[in-house]
């Protein structure tokens, strides 16, 4: 194997914005991802949309998944996705909600800029291969 | 060539002070992207401000709570800092969770705290260039103190602090008994040495214990460096009892122990000062030129590796692949050391040529 081979990886940051402190999902988001190949940093709980905005920018992610269940993606999103344009963040990174959402809101964050919402249930083969189908180059 | 401008206004943003260009240009030298190394050597011109700090020790031992309190305190004085944090992947997926991030809280929201995740992803010795390369970065950028934090696990991530010009190692108390310390391998890299969790039980004897190991270490060394040196160059006359005037190492410092408890910050200003002593000591003692030179000449030996393993390469292919070669060894038809000749003898004989 040459030394100077290029090594592309999949950064994937596993955020839990709002005040909600379930983080299971989010958990088994992380691993799963893991074992797909990803490199996935985890935010923690209760980060705020700003913290979320830092990390995403500064680990130069090519997905950002934000686990939601407080119901408070309306308000969150938003700010992140504003945050991550103000850094020239947005255009080439993936926004995936995970949470309940319901279908009005959904359609309302897609159009926002959030690429696909996955609520309960979603078998998680199917967000890895979004993922991979998905995620912009670097 | 698009790249080669994309890269050329990757440059110019990062050293306006963007932070999605450095992101990015970090990001391109983990890849090995196309045309990295013309980006990294466009930096060099811009480097050698930043304090360089590697911070290691064993999983646990509190390292991002620390670098977290660091960062804190240098940001108080008005200093920016970026971080490296270092975590393993997995040898079978490449996946990792890179989880350092999370303790980072006292610098939640401020972009003057540049904290990056960094896998492994799973290369031997190309870890190291990746990491030295995005110090570069950091350092181009503007950044004052840059620390690299890594686990004390393996050889490769002994390397990368050595990329530092100082390294401290986290010695957690209770961490083992005095064969532990007695083994070789990170406790030798060491210029400074904390006890973090510094309020748990068994510190005192951690601290002990770290005391006469590098008091051993000394003798060890200093016995070494005057071995060929005449008449007083070892004073036999000196009792060596005395913490102050124990023996030094070769490099004249003495590694320091410092106790902390990160969760609270108590220690970390006495740290941050000992870590600046061990600055002032390398800049007037003329060891920071010193290890300048030895990371340039080990830098320039990689890359010249990396160059040859890839002619290497081309050359396996054209001898009919590693498989074939393989194959061919097996059955007894060649041997390992034949085949090696064989395939380095062009490559030799450009170099023979005369003229």
């Amino acid at each position: 194997m040459s030394a100077d081979q290029e090594q592309q990886s999949i950064r994937c940051l596993v955020a839990k914005v709002g005040l909600d402190g379930h983080d299971r999902g989010a958990h088994v988001i992380a691993r799963a991802f893991r074992d797909a190949g990803f490199e996935v940093i985890y935010s923690g709980l209760h980060n705020a949309p700003d913290e979320i905005v830092q990390a995403a920018v500064q680990e130069d992610v090519n997905v950002l998944g934000i686990s939601i269940l407080s119901g408070a993606h309306n308000t969150l999103v938003p700010k992140i996705i504003d945050g991550l344009k103000e850094y020239d963040a947005f255009e080439d990174t993936l926004i995936l909600v995970g949470g309940v959402v319901p279908d009005d809101d959904k359609a309302e964050l897609k159009e926002m800029g959030v690429a696909e919402v996955f609520g309960p249930g979603t078998p998680m083969e199917e967000t890895i291969e979004f993922v991979r189908e998905n995620a912009p180059e670097r | 060539m698009s790249a080669e401008h994309e890269h050329a206004d990757l440059v110019a943003d990062l050293l306006e002070g963007k932070h999605r260009a450095l992101a990015r240009v970090i990001t391109k030298i983990e890849n090995r992207a196309p045309g990295y190394r013309d980006l990294v050597s466009q930096l060099h011109d811009h480097t050698g401000d930043a304090e360089v700090i590697g911070i290691t020790g064993s999983p646990g031992a509190g390292k991002s709570t620390l670098v977290d309190k660091m960062a804190d305190y240098y940001r108080d004085r008005g200093e920016t800092v970026g971080v490296i944090a270092v975590d393993p992947s997995s040898p079978f997926t490449g996946g990792a969770v890179l989880g350092d991030r999370i303790r980072m809280a006292s610098n939640v929201g401020d972009m003057d705290v540049f904290f990056r995740s960094m896998s492994a992803r799973g290369s031997l010795g190309g870890l190291s260039t990746a990491t030295t390369d995005a110090v570069k970065a950091l350092d181009a950028f503007g950044k004052d103190k840059v620390i690299i934090e890594t686990v004390g696990a393996g050889q490769n991530e002994i390397d990368i602090v050595k990329s530092a010009d100082t390294v401290a190692v986290l010695v957690p108390p209770g961490s083992g008994d005095d064969v532990q310390m007695l083994k070789a391998g990170i406790l030798e890299i060491g210029d400074v040495f904390v006890v973090n969790k510094a309020d748990l039980d068994g510190a005192d004897r951690t601290v002990q214990e770290l005391r006469e190991m590098v008091h051993m270490q000394n003798d060890h060394t200093a016995g070494l460096a005057t071995g060929h040196h005449g008449a007083g160059g070892l004073p036999a006359d000196e009792s060596g009892d005395d913490d102050t005037t124990g023996d030094e190492a070769a490099d004249g410092w003495e590694p320091q122990i410092v106790e902390t408890v990160a969760e609270s910050g108590e220690g970390v200003e006495r740290l941050v000062e000992t870590l600046a002593d061990h600055r002032a000591h390398l800049e007037s003692s003329g060891m920071l030129a010193e290890k300048e030179r030895m990371r340039y000449a080990e830098e320039i030996r990689n890359l010249l590796r990396e160059d040859v393993g890839d002619m290497l390469e081309g050359e396996i292919e054209r001898h009919g692949g590693m498989d074939d070669l393989v194959e061919r060894v097996r059955k007894r038809e060649t041997d390992p050391y034949s085949v090696a000749d064989e395939v380095i003898a062009p490559i030799e004989d450009c170099l023979d040529e005369p003229e």
